[in-house]
């Protein structure tokens, strides 16, 4: 009946048995729904769009573009000289974000400032890069939804912003090439 | 009812809930102890396997539902970028499409046994009237989502069958206007199949849970027919049942694998790999195999019903089929009043055995058979004949329960007079 | 439980044979049967079969020469081709060799720029009605999924592009219309497309009518089925896995119900 146990040998060999059952089920289980959770990740088609290159050539000094980059503005400014100078003279110690203008650029390519145009705060796109739009306080870009500024670095100056804006992974393939990601 | 029931689990927070909420006390009393006949056989696991599939279809349908576009222009090349580019995404939507086949082989064979071994009969009505419901929404739910990948399978599918409604007299043109949304099957169709689709999978779920709540009212039926006199006829079913379940559920998943990982488009038809296409119907139009019994009977009815004697139609051709068709569910609602024999178990009703197994399953093959087949000879007569058969199978039981003398049942599942293989499982 | 097994493969097979036998189709003869290195898009029995490469790349040729001037393959893009063994300069050349139509610019104008390998397959016409009228009225059928859009599958596009004879006589054919004997009711739009050495090959294989059919077939069943070979890889692992939990599953419960029996 249900309740006789067997004693011995047998007894461990069928505990084996039911453990070595559950165990597979277990991983089993496990293994299935890996395959679930792993199709939320990136799909292959949005991975390829992962990086992008930008033709540099059609910037002009002082001007500034926004190139879509995983779903992101990044702005792209070819800085004139005034404003590299002007970034430059900020002792580094009274930002709020302390950051050397020179380790936010490429050496030799100090006027190519590349940024993710997203504040640091809360997700807006700060103003700034188009021609007409309000730069801020600091010549760089101006977030209007809770007043940061950023200078002409990209680095925040002024308002409730805590971090610079940040600087992708880009690499120049040639002088007026550049690709981003 | 105002105090805490007693609980003693040896885990305290698990005492500490079952005494707010006794969820563990029920679940041990529904599928720990419950008390269940020992002598089912294989054809008892098909319950177990239906409830597993119905779970796999729902999840791997929300992970298709995040990556699907609902919309007439993207819906076939989003399925195809689920296919190409999605993490693991060919494996989810091919399990979600041989799923629906799994589905119905399991829930066909659920039906058979229900059928062969009187478990629609008293008290077990209400149980089998929920799984008539729960058959119906899966095939209200399974055509809706074969026309989710907007193939032209799935588009003249749909179109094909939401015209079946302009049959009905008068207002039938109304309603089909009012299934498609417009003027044919297009994108209103197409949103409103993808939110039902996505709906009644849990429709379906609530009238499970009801289906099951009935069945641990009544207690399981078994292949004797014959209910437990005492404890010496039942085990509880934990850790006989669900070991054996596990194991039927490693077998079936064997089963199901070799669909979905070697031969994943078998069952599916080759027009639905073609994008929609309003202007071109394919050659032949064929609904998934297991909607071809019913497509079958749908056919047969090539002929208008008239008065006699005169010219006057009474029932129009297209209406026939249409009614037929649902007249084939339909009758189902009725089986436990058409059998009119006490006796349950086909093992002792020696004419009714054969009724099943002569009448009611070649005709369900033979009515697939047809409805695979174009509408040509001898097809509409192999399909006619599978028709009659299906629909005299219950409309001759009444009579079979008065002339059949059923054998001589056996005391009790613990003393099976008859046989000693009887009361195993083997 | 042997009962129990036979049925279930019965009703298997009778649901296999309904959905097959229903696709038959009047006069035209069967394709012949070939053998390919993948067994075939739906073959059952190939667990441990994949794509010929060599073969594919071929049939990648055959196709942006020969088939792409009209049909077109949009569920592809270029960087599909690094999985047929393309390195990633190779597709991005091959991508790059494409002019791609983008656009609005920052002026509202679409532009034409060189094709990244994130691009889908350039379609030769802009639009379906374009493809249509200049193709005698019927649209070129996209070949992204032909393979598995076509009942026999491989076999049958291999037929069909082989197919080619002169009409019987008393045929009647219309005008623009080439006879083909494995194409439904034999009257097919499509002018014969291969030709001996229409292609040549890079890697010296002759490019002979029946070469070009089974590369290009090759090329269309991988673009149709991209994931066969991952599928059966992981379906491999998956049954051993059922298999061997089946059993202790077995053992275990054939141990459990001793005690009852």
């Amino acid at each position: 009946m249900a309740d006789t146990m067997h004693a011995g040998d047998g007894q461990t060999r069928r505990d084996f048995i039911y453990l070595a059952g559950a165990a597979m089920g277990g991983v089993g289980a496990a293994a299935a729904l890996w395959p679930f959770i792993h199709s939320m990740n990136p799909a292959a088609d949005t991975l390829a769009l992962a990086s992008i290159e930008v033709d540099l050539a059609p910037i002009q000094p002082g001007q500034a573009i926004k190139a879509m980059w995983r779903g992101k503005p990044v702005f792209i400014r070819n800085r004139t000289q005034e404003e590299i100078d002007a970034a430059r003279a900020v002792p580094t110690a009274e930002l709020i974000d302390p950051q050397p203008d020179q380790a936010r650029v490429k050496e030799g390519k100090d006027n190519w400032l590349v940024l993710v145009g997203v504040c640091t705060h809360l997700g807006c796109i700060p103003l700034g890069t188009s021609s007409g739009e309000s730069k801020g306080d600091f010549g760089g870009w101006f977030c209007p939804c809770h007043g940061s500024h950023y200078d002409t670095s990209g680095r925040i100056r002024k308002g409730p912003a805590p971090l610079n804006l940040h600087v992708p992974e880009y690499a120049f393939l040639t002088d007026t090439r550049v690709k981003i990601g | 009812m105002a105090h805490a029931p007693q609980s003693n689990f040896e885990n305290p927070v698990v005492n500490w809930i079952d005494q707010r909420l006794p969820i563990f006390t029920m679940m041990n009393k529904e599928y720990g102890s419950f008390p269940t006949p020992r002598n089912f056989n294989y054809f008892w696991n098909f319950g177990a396997l239906a409830m597993f599939v119905l779970v796999t279809m729902i999840v791997s349908g929300i992970f298709l539902a995040m990556h699907y576009t609902n919309n007439t222009l993207y819906a076939f090349d989003s399925v195809e970028r689920i296919m190409r580019d999605v993490n693991w995404g060919w494996m989810i939507r091919y399990i979600h499409a041989n799923g629906a086949s799994m589905f119905f082989i399991v829930v066909y064979i659920h039906i058979f046994r229900g059928i062969y071994y009187g478990s629609y009969k008293a008290p077990r009505e209400l149980l089998w009237i929920f799984g008539v419901i729960i058959l119906l929404l899966m095939m209200g739910t399974a055509f809706m989502g074969y026309v989710l990948p907007w193939g032209q399978m799935s588009f003249w599918g749909a179109t094909v069958i939401t015209n079946l409604f302009s049959a009905i007299p008068v207002v039938g043109e109304s309603i089909v206007t009012l299934l498609w949304g417009g003027f044919s099957v297009d994108n209103p169709t197409l949103n409103r199949f993808f939110a039902l689709h996505y709906l009644l999978p849990f429709v379906l779920l609530a009238v499970v849970v009801l289906h099951v709540a009935a069945l641990h009212i009544t207690g399981s039926n078994n292949p004797l027919g014959v209910e437990p006199k005492g404890p010496q006829d039942t085990l509880p079913f934990h850790p006989y049942y669900t070991t054996k379940d596990i194991f039927g559920l490693t077998v079936f998943l064997i089963f199901f694998a070799s669909f979905v990982f070697f031969a994943p488009n078998l069952l599916g038809h080759p027009d639905n790999y073609i994008p929609a296409d309003p202007l071109v119907t394919p050659a032949h139009i064929v609904p998934e195999w297991y909607f071809l019994p019913f497509y079958a009977i749908l056919r047969s009815i090539t002929f208008a019903i008239s008065l006699p004697f005169t010219d006057v139609v009474l029932i129009p051709a297209k209406l026939g089929g249409v009614l037929a068709m649902f007249g084939s569910i339909a009758i189902l609602f009725v089986l436990p009043w058409l059998d009119s024999s006490p006796v349950r178990s086909a093992r002792f009703r020696p004419i009714f055995k054969w009724w099943v197994l002569l009448c009611l399953v070649p005709a369900f093959f033979m009515l697939g058979y047809a409805g695979g087949k174009p509408a040509e000879q001898p097809y509409v007569l192999i399909g006619q004949l599978g028709t009659v058969m299906y629909f005299a199978f219950f409309l001759l039981l009444p009579i079979i329960g008065r002339i059949e003398k059923p054998l001589p049942l056996p005391a009790s599942i613990a003393n099976p007079v008859l046989g000693g293989n009887a009361a195993t499982a083997k | 439980m042997r009962r129990l097994r036979t049925l279930i493969a019965a009703g298997a097979m009778t649901i296999a044979g309904l959905t097959s036998t229903a696709l038959a189709a009047g006069d035209v003869p069967l394709p012949p049967a070939q053998t390919w290195a993948h067994g075939g898009v739906n073959s059952f029995l190939s667990f441990f079969k994949g794509y010929d490469y060599a073969s594919v790349q071929r049939g990648f040729q055959v196709y942006k020469e020969v088939c792409s001037a009209c049909h077109s393959m949009h569920l592809l893009s270029y960087r599909n081709l690094h999985d047929i063994g393309f390195t990633e300069a190779e597709v991005k050349a091959i991508a790059a060799a494409q002019e791609i139509n983008d656009g609005p610019n920052d002026q509202g104008e679409m532009f034409t720029r060189p094709g990244l390998p994130s691009d889908r397959f350039k379609n030769p016409f802009p639009n379906k009605q374009a493809a249509a009228a200049a193709n005698g009225g019927k649209a070129p059928p996209d070949l992204s999924l032909i393979v598995k859009a076509r009942a026999h599958h491989e076999d049958y596009i291999h037929a069909l592009l082989t197919g080619y004879t002169d009409a019987p006589a008393g045929f009647e054919l219309s005008p623009g219309a080439n006879y083909n004997k494995y194409f439904p009711g034999h009257a097919i739009a499509m002018a014969q497309p291969l030709y001996d050495s229409g292609v040549t090959y890079t890697d010296g294989t002759a490019a002979t009518i029946d070469q070009q059919a089974k590369d290009v077939t090759n090329f269309l069943a991988w673009a149709a089925e991209p994931k066969l070979e991952e599928r059966r890889r992981v379906g491999l692992m998956v049954m051993l896995f059922l298999v061997f939990f089946a059993g202790i599953m077995y053992a275990a419960k054939r141990r459990l119900w001793s005690e009852v029996h």
